[in-house]
């Protein structure tokens, strides 16, 4: 067994892990290792060629490849040491690091600080448990993605999707230039998961026809697809049987969610938050394990890659901070919690000195659709500020500032609470 | 005879809801916009929609079989089947370095096709 010792560890090679080591480095941490699995750099961005990316971070339109291509330069100029085709294995809550790849076999590393960048991964078929035969031909979007994009095949002719998530409203459009006649894209609810632009780009252009409060009910063939029977369903989201009909397709890309990959965080002891899948965090993005951070999907699935990285910058920082000894926790917590209709707000919690910072960004959902809303701030129970929006989507990450001044102004308060309701007199 | 149509402005990620009167390519009036682009945005795809187009090109030698390729600007919308086809038919050599231009000014709009990442040679 080889035996190393790193300021910071950083497991995961896509856009959060890049942009962590590359803020950790130059915050002054050029000891840093990056552990990932793949054979490259990039994580998921390789295989998501479509144009999109970009536009808050770098204020230009990037496809996935050229925004991951802008990292990967900018962490090689940087002479952080990258391994590849490397698994790791385990993670201690004393941040040892353990890893094996062809080469070097088993790794102890041992960790100043450790960042979890692991990504997520996508809820199969088996996971939303739909009736009927299983034959092959039912394969997930980002699946169907990568083998149209990376390895070069497109993997059916005549396709049904399920869910309206971002990946499968891309898919929708990738295979239809590829040449496969996409009958349908089927969502449960009564509006969309995924981006506005991409109901626009990739449906609306190519006549695709967007079912909403629709579901798959049965999947029909032996060996390969041959239909697909979707109902629509009822206000609880039930099938109506009287609606079914059957629609031939040799292909179902399910586009049904995304899952944080959390499996080396409960290694650690790292405690997850029901409601994101994800660890829960403080503002600089450390988990309740001291010196372990985690940012990007592996903490709450993301629909911009640019959210991505400006958090990852976030836990990068406060991982040097911790490294450098500079790292103060208040002796208060303040907890952040969501009101009405926000599924989850990030961080959960405030506990560390503010230094020079201005503000605080809070990341958060709502649970449904609204037109013209008021984002409400409250310190327990009193309220702060508000901000209007013309509309909010559950599909749309917010980012609502919590200055510094209005938390210094307050009276030791136990916890924030943001709510997102209709307009007052709307 | 004038027309009405709600629009979902895709110049950036917010998509403001815009609401373009016209009389056939003539705009009366554009609503909704938070900002210029929105104005643009929503005479053009009343005129002429235009879009990137993102695709893969076949690539020799590489460390993939598919390099990502894309348009260097928006090219209209109707002409996506044919610039596929002529994606389609070519394969380029690597390695190739992300910017570097494979197509000149594909089916004459002005637009190159360009790599969108480095394609090393198979190690």
């Amino acid at each position: 067994m080889l035996n190393l010792k790193k300021d910071l560890v950083v497991i995961g090679g896509g856009p959060a892990g890049l942009a962590a080591a590359k803020k950790a480095y130059d915050e002054g941490i050029e000891d840093v290792m990056i552990l990932e699995r793949d054979f490259e750099l990039g994580g998921i961005l390789p295989q998501c060629i479509h144009n999109g990316f970009g536009l808050h971070y770098f204020k230009e339109e990037l496809t996935g490849p050229e925004y991951a291509q802008r990292f990967i330069n900018d962490v090689k100029e940087r002479n952080i040491e990258i391994k590849l085709d490397t698994m790791v294995l385990d993670v201690t809550k004393d941040r040892k690091v353990y890893a094996m790849n062809k080469k070097e076999g088993f790794l102890e590393i041992e960790a100043g600080a450790v960042v979890l960048a692991m990504g997520c991964r996508e809820r199969t078929a088996g996971a939303i448990g739909i009736p009927g035969t299983r034959p092959a031909g039912v394969i997930t979007a980002g699946t169907a993605q990568r083998y149209t994009n990376i390895e070069g095949f497109v993997p059916g002719d005549e396709v049904v999707i399920l869910g309206s998530g971002d990946i499968g409203l891309i898919m929708a459009r990738r295979m239809k230039l590829e040449g496969a006649d996409v009958k349908a894209v089927c969502e449960l609810l009564p509006y969309t998961g995924g981006l506005t632009r991409n109901v626009v780009q990739c449906l609306e252009d190519y006549d695709i026809p967007l079912m909403l409060n629709h579901t798959v009910t049965a999947i029909k063939g032996e060996g390969r697809l041959e239909a697909v029977e979707i109902s629509e369903v009822d206000e609880n989201l039930k099938p109506i049987p009287e609606t079914a009909k059957t629609i031939k397709a040799d292909t179902l890309l399910l586009s049904v969610g995304l899952i944080p990959e959390n499996e080396l965080s409960k290694k650690a002891d790292v405690v997850l938050d029901d409601r994101t899948g994800g660890p829960i965090v403080n503002e600089g993005r450390e988990t309740n394990i001291e010196g372990i951070f985690a940012c990007g999907n592996v903490l709450h699935v993301h629909d911009l890659v640019d959210w991505v990285t400006e958090e990852s910058q976030i836990a990068g920082a406060h991982a040097a901070k911790y490294i450098k000894d500079s790292f103060a926790r208040t002796n208060k917590c303040v907890e952040v919690k969501a009101g009405e209709n926000v599924s989850y707000v990030i961080p959960q919690k405030i506990e560390l000195e503010a230094g020079d910072r201005k503000r605080i960004p809070l990341y958060m959902r709502v649970s449904t659709p609204l037109t013209a809303v008021d984002i409400n701030l409250y310190a327990d129970g009193e309220k702060l500020y508000s901000f209007s929006e013309p509309f909010a989507k559950p599909g749309e990450m917010i980012s609502v500032p919590l200055a510094q001044k209005t938390l210094d102004g307050l009276d030791n308060p136990n916890e924030i609470k943001v709510e997102i309701i209709e307009k007052e007199g709307k | 005879m004038i027309e009405t149509k709600s629009l979902t402005c895709v110049a950036c990620p917010k998509g403001c809801e815009v609401t373009v009167e016209y009389e056939g390519d003539e705009i009366i009036d554009i609503k909704g916009n938070a900002c210029p682009q929105g104005q643009d945005y929503a005479k053009e795809e009343i005129v002429a929609p235009t879009r990137i187009l993102p695709t893969t090109i076949r690539i020799k030698n590489g460390a993939l079989s598919l390099c990502p390729v894309k348009t260097t600007k928006q090219i209209p919308l109707e002409n996506m089947f044919k610039a596929m086809q002529i994606i389609g038919d070519k394969e380029i050599e690597a390695p190739v370095k992300m910017g570097d231009v494979l197509i000149e000014n594909i089916l004459d709009t002005g637009a190159d096709i360009v790599a969108t990442r480095d394609m090393p040679e198979e190690i």
